[in-house]
């Protein structure tokens, strides 16, 4: 299968801290990839590098939409990213606070819509009927997440889990071919995680995607991935199936070394 | 007790602290020492009783945070009635009819307060776009203002154009001024964009100050025409009729161009802009764009306001458009409420209105603004009318909503 | 090259810079620990000149000579300003802690237009005349031509105070713990230092420099007026954006630096705009390096 994602030997230098080292990477379309490693071994400063938050000092990224050519990303503008097919979720949470949660997911469906200030004035039909389209859309993907119960509420009146499940939410509405997530079950209690982790199953099956997560909740990774890569301070240490991982000498020396004693 | 000994130890406090100030009046140069002890009783007694309710609001503002923290909503009356389609409907018609007649019902004198407030409004609006909306603090508006109100002037003088030909251009000059200014303030947020916004402001005043070849320098430009109706000559009292229903139609224009914006795709980008930048871009949103939209949309109304105001005034000069012009700008989106379109049309009724009918006050007009902008911030920095989100109705019907009501 | 003309310049900016020196030093402390702009912080300069002018005033008509009355004017000008900058931080800015950065800044513009309008009303919004109260001395007779008294006074009395300022920051337990609280308040909260106390004397201390400001600078120039706070802040706060913000020796150097900008610029290249120079300074400072002459940029965590 055809890589979604490309990345090879990116880095990253923050004046004399090297954040990430060479880190090189590869998700192929339909795949959950993990992404591992302990607190501050680098996996957001890596996301924000994929996503164009930040630009790599060394190192390219390469992304291939559904039906699109393979493209640079590392140094273009991140809503442009966004716009070929990339999205993601915050692992410390940045929903539009003061939105209802509709809306929320209604900004998100800025980069597949067109209308533009004259439109606003004017309110065409076309216009309005791109409006009710929107609407629609992103209704659908709340009840697809479960939320559609809380469409009116302000985004930041709604609980924990309901939050994260909102971040995807939103994401999704970007049509993305690949999905970053951070840190989705974080906060999570293990019956969230694990309708968390159906749900993930069902985006990837249901809207063809790829999916990339970054995740400390080691049962939920080694139940859901099909690959797995460790980082460890800004390098990669190891990479392969969850068993391989889980029986890596290095990985379990980094990571989960104490986890494996207790 | 306890609170009676708290009043009047600030109570002291303040006579103590307003004593050089508020009693002695000194005249150097006639050796004449004036004591005005009868204000150190004031400051005395009101302070003595303002602390009690300063008190009592702080306790109340906590509990009400209190409230809020704990998750639940509280909808004002205010709100429930401005929910109300055909109430509020019926009210806009009556509002419509009233300000339409009213001209012809009130003095030269009333006209000019209205036409003035209607410059508020649509200066106020404006503002609103780029303060509430998009959540970038701007104190330099009155230089957009002065963009317009010098676009009419200069064009008029040098290029013998009309008013309806400065009218567009005006708002035009001002948008574009308003976009050069985006650019390079890009990547400032908060307290430093406000700041280079109040530069840029006095900049703009001090050429239009000091380049006096162009524009007449601190005594500005005088015989500015009124606005041509078909070549008819009208006296002043018609002309500043007519001027009033173009400021209306104006004001009527902006605040359906500004609503709408707001509730569009372009609205909501706004919003979303100053929730989170950075997950602003991350939903496929171009921060650079969308920034420069904002500044642009929301300079164009001042620019149009301001060939309006030069006008109306037919003499204008750069002291009208000082930093001090931003701030009551300011302060009416701010007092009536940062995002709403209603509040900033009762925060301008507010600055304009009020202390022009309440003449004794007059005096008082900008202190009791200042307290207002202080208090505000303190007590309810939502405003007057807070903003409310759009709701958008779905078609579900098997939608039960979290507050257990059914989709309506 | 004219020297003459060239010393003349300079002496004129070193005493223009102390004074922007005085007043920025409020703006970047206060900055440094709650960072708020203080956007009354102009105003209290300009109190500062009216309370020394009534003083002056009174004691002036009771018959006092003139060293007495500009040490009591200024000692009770700085009791004031310090009084009202406490106050005025527990009334505007304290109830607003923890209400993100906007609703700060648009109180503390209030509580500009409100000191501004206190005085019109109290007082008038008229221009008042300053006396003279800075003696000629003997010795500096000689260079009296370009580097008068007042300015001897001007510069000599803020260095005295800010090499005092220096000290007390780096020296006593206060300053130690107004260093704490400016790189990180809660850590230094529960590490023992009192916050409010902190942010109380910092805006004392600002107030009071400010003061002092307003008083030789009214004297200096000779006139007062409501409205000389807004155009000094504004420059006080660009030295403060220069040096910095949140350094205090940063405040320091870019009051000198601007007053001796200003200075030359206004001699080399056209007085009528000196205002606009400053402006521009401040713009192009904010926007192009934000972090002062000397300081590093931050990176924002996402």
């Amino acid at each position: 299968m055809k890589p979604v994602l490309d990345v090879t030997a990116v880095s990253m230098n923050f004046g004399g801290l090297r954040a990430l080292n060479e880190v090189q990477l590869e998700v192929r379309s339909g795949e959950i990839v993990a992404l591992i490693g302990p607190n501050g071994a680098g996996k957001t400063t890596f996301f924000n590098c994929i996503t164009s938050i930040y630009t790599p000092t060394e190192g390219e990224v390469w992304f291939t939409p559904r039906g699109g050519a393979r493209t640079k990303v590392n140094g273009i503008k991140p809503n442009l990213v966004t716009a070929l097919g990339m999205a993601r979720t915050f692992q410390n949470i940045r929903l539009f606070k003061n939105m209802s949660v509709l809306e929320n997911v209604m900004i998100a469906r800025h980069c597949r819509t067109k209308s533009g200030i004259l439109g606003a004035l004017l309110r065409s039909p076309a216009v309005r009927r791109e409006e009710k389209e929107i609407v629609d859309r992103s209704y659908e993907l709340l009840k697809y997440m479960g939320l559609n119960k809380f469409y009116k509420e302000l985004a930041c009146n709604l609980p924990y889990g309901a939050q994260r499940r909102l971040e995807i939410a939103r994401a999704l509405a970007t049509e993305p071919t690949l999905l970053l997530l951070d840190e989705p079950a974080a906060g999570m209690n293990p019956q969230e995680t694990e309708s968390l982790k159906h749900m993930v199953f069902k985006i990837r099956d249901e809207m063809d995607m790829a999916i990339l997560l970054i995740e400390h909740d080691m049962s939920m990774v080694m139940s859901i991935s099909e690959r797995i890569y460790v980082m460890e301070y800004g390098c990669l240490i190891a990479s392969g199936t969850p068993t391989e991982i889980s029986s890596d000498p290095r990985v379990i020396k980094a990571y989960l070394g104490e986890e494996a004693h207790a | 007790m306890n609170e009676l000994r708290k009043s009047f130890l600030v109570s002291l406090w303040f006579m103590f602290l307003t004593f050089p100030i508020m009693v002695i009046r000194v005249n150097t140069v006639e050796k004449i020492v004036v004591w005005r002890w009868e204000n150190m009783a004031m400051i005395g007694i009101g302070s003595f009783v303002l602390s009690f309710v300063w008190r009592w609001a702080i306790r109340r503002k906590e509990a009400s945070d209190a409230v809020a923290a704990s998750g639940q909503k509280k909808t004002g009356r205010m709100a429930e009635l401005a929910e109300n389609p055909s109430l509020t409907n019926s009210l806009k018609a009556l509002f419509l009819v009233g300000f339409l007649v009213t001209p012809w019902l009130v003095t030269t004198y009333q006209t000019n307060i209205l036409i003035s407030f209607l410059l508020y409004v649509v200066l106020g609006l404006g503002l609103n776009v780029i303060v509430g909306v998009a959540g970038l603090l701007f104190l330099g508006h009155a230089a957009f203002y002065a963009i317009g109100a010098y676009s009419y002037a200069l064009l008029n003088q040098y290029f013998g154009l009309g008013f309806w030909f400065a009218l567009p251009l005006g708002g035009v000059f001002a948008a574009l001024a308003g976009i050069a200014l985006a650019f390079p303030v890009l990547r400032l947020r908060g307290d430093y964009l406000a700041i280079v916004t109040l530069g840029f402001g006095e900049i703009v005043r001090l050429l239009l100050e000091n380049l006096s070849d162009i524009t007449g320098g601190p005594s500005g430009i005088s015989n500015i025409p009124r606005p041509g109706f078909f070549d008819i000559k009208l006296s002043v009292a018609d002309a500043n009729i007519y001027i009033y229903y173009i400021v209306l139609a104006l004001a009527i224009i902006t605040i359906i161009a500004v609503s709408r914006l707001k509730d569009s795709r372009i609205g909501r980008a706004l919003q979303a802009l100053r929730e989170d930048e950075v997950a602003c871009e991350a939903m496929g949103i171009d921060r650079v764009g969308v920034k420069v939209m904002a500044f642009g949309l929301g300079t164009a109304w001042a620019g149009f306001a301001g060939v309006i105001f030069a006008a109306k005034t037919t003499f204008i000069n750069p002291a009208s458009f000082t930093f001090f012009e931003s701030a009551i700008i300011l302060s009416i989106v701010v007092l009536g409420g940062m995002g709403s379109n209603l509040g900033v049309i009762l925060g301008s009724a507010f600055l304009v209105l009020l202390p022009e009918y309440l003449r004794a006050f007059s005096e008082y007009r900008m202190i009791m603004f200042a307290t207002a902008m202080v208090l505000m911030m303190v007590f309810r920095p939502q405003g007057l009318i807070p903003a409310k989100g759009r709701t958008y109705t779905v078609d579900d019907p098997d939608l039960v909503t979290a507050d257990g009501g059914a989709n309506k | 090259m004219d020297w003459q003309y060239f010393m003349e310049l300079f002496l004129g900016g070193l005493t223009r810079g102390s004074i922007y020196a005085l007043i920025a030093i409020g703006y970047t402390m206060v900055y440094g620990i709650i960072e708020l702009i203080n956007f009354a912080h102009g105003e209290v300069y300009m109190l500062g000149a009216f309370v020394g002018l009534i003083i002056a005033g009174v004691l002036g008509i009771m018959g006092f000579p003139a060293p007495a009355i500009l040490v009591l004017a200024a000692i009770v000008a700085i009791i004031y300003c310090a009084s009202y900058g406490y106050t005025m931080e527990k009334v505007a800015y304290k109830p607003l802690r923890g209400a993100g950065r906007l609703s700060p800044l648009i109180s503390a513009i209030g509580m500009s237009l409100f000191l501004q309008n206190y005085i019109i009303l109290a007082q008038t919004s008229d221009f008042l005349p300053f006396p003279r109260l800075i003696p000629d001395f003997a010795f500096i007779e000689p260079i009296a031509h370009v580097f008068g008294s007042s300015d001897f006074v001007i510069v000599a009395t803020s260095a005295f105070f800010m090499a005092g300022l220096t000290l007390f920051i780096k020296y006593t337990k206060m300053g130690k713990a107004m260093r704490a609280t400016a790189q990180n308040r809660k850590m230094a909260m529960l590490l023992g230092v009192d916050s409010d106390r902190v942010i109380s004397i910092t805006f004392i201390i600002g107030s009071s420099l400010a003061a002092l400001g307003g008083v030789l600078i009214a004297s200096h120039v000779g006139m007062v007026n409501f409205a000389i706070g807004f155009l000094a802040g504004i420059k006080a706060f660009t030295a403060a954006v220069l040096g910095g913000i949140g350094s205090i020796p940063g405040a320091m150097l870019g009051g000198l630096f601007l007053g001796l900008s200003e200075s030359f610029a206004t001699g080399y290249i056209s007085s009528d705009y000196e205002d606009v120079f400053a402006f521009t300074l401040l713009v192009v400072f904010l926007i192009f390096r934000p972090s002062g002459i000397m300081g590093k940029a931050k990176v924002e965590k996402v």
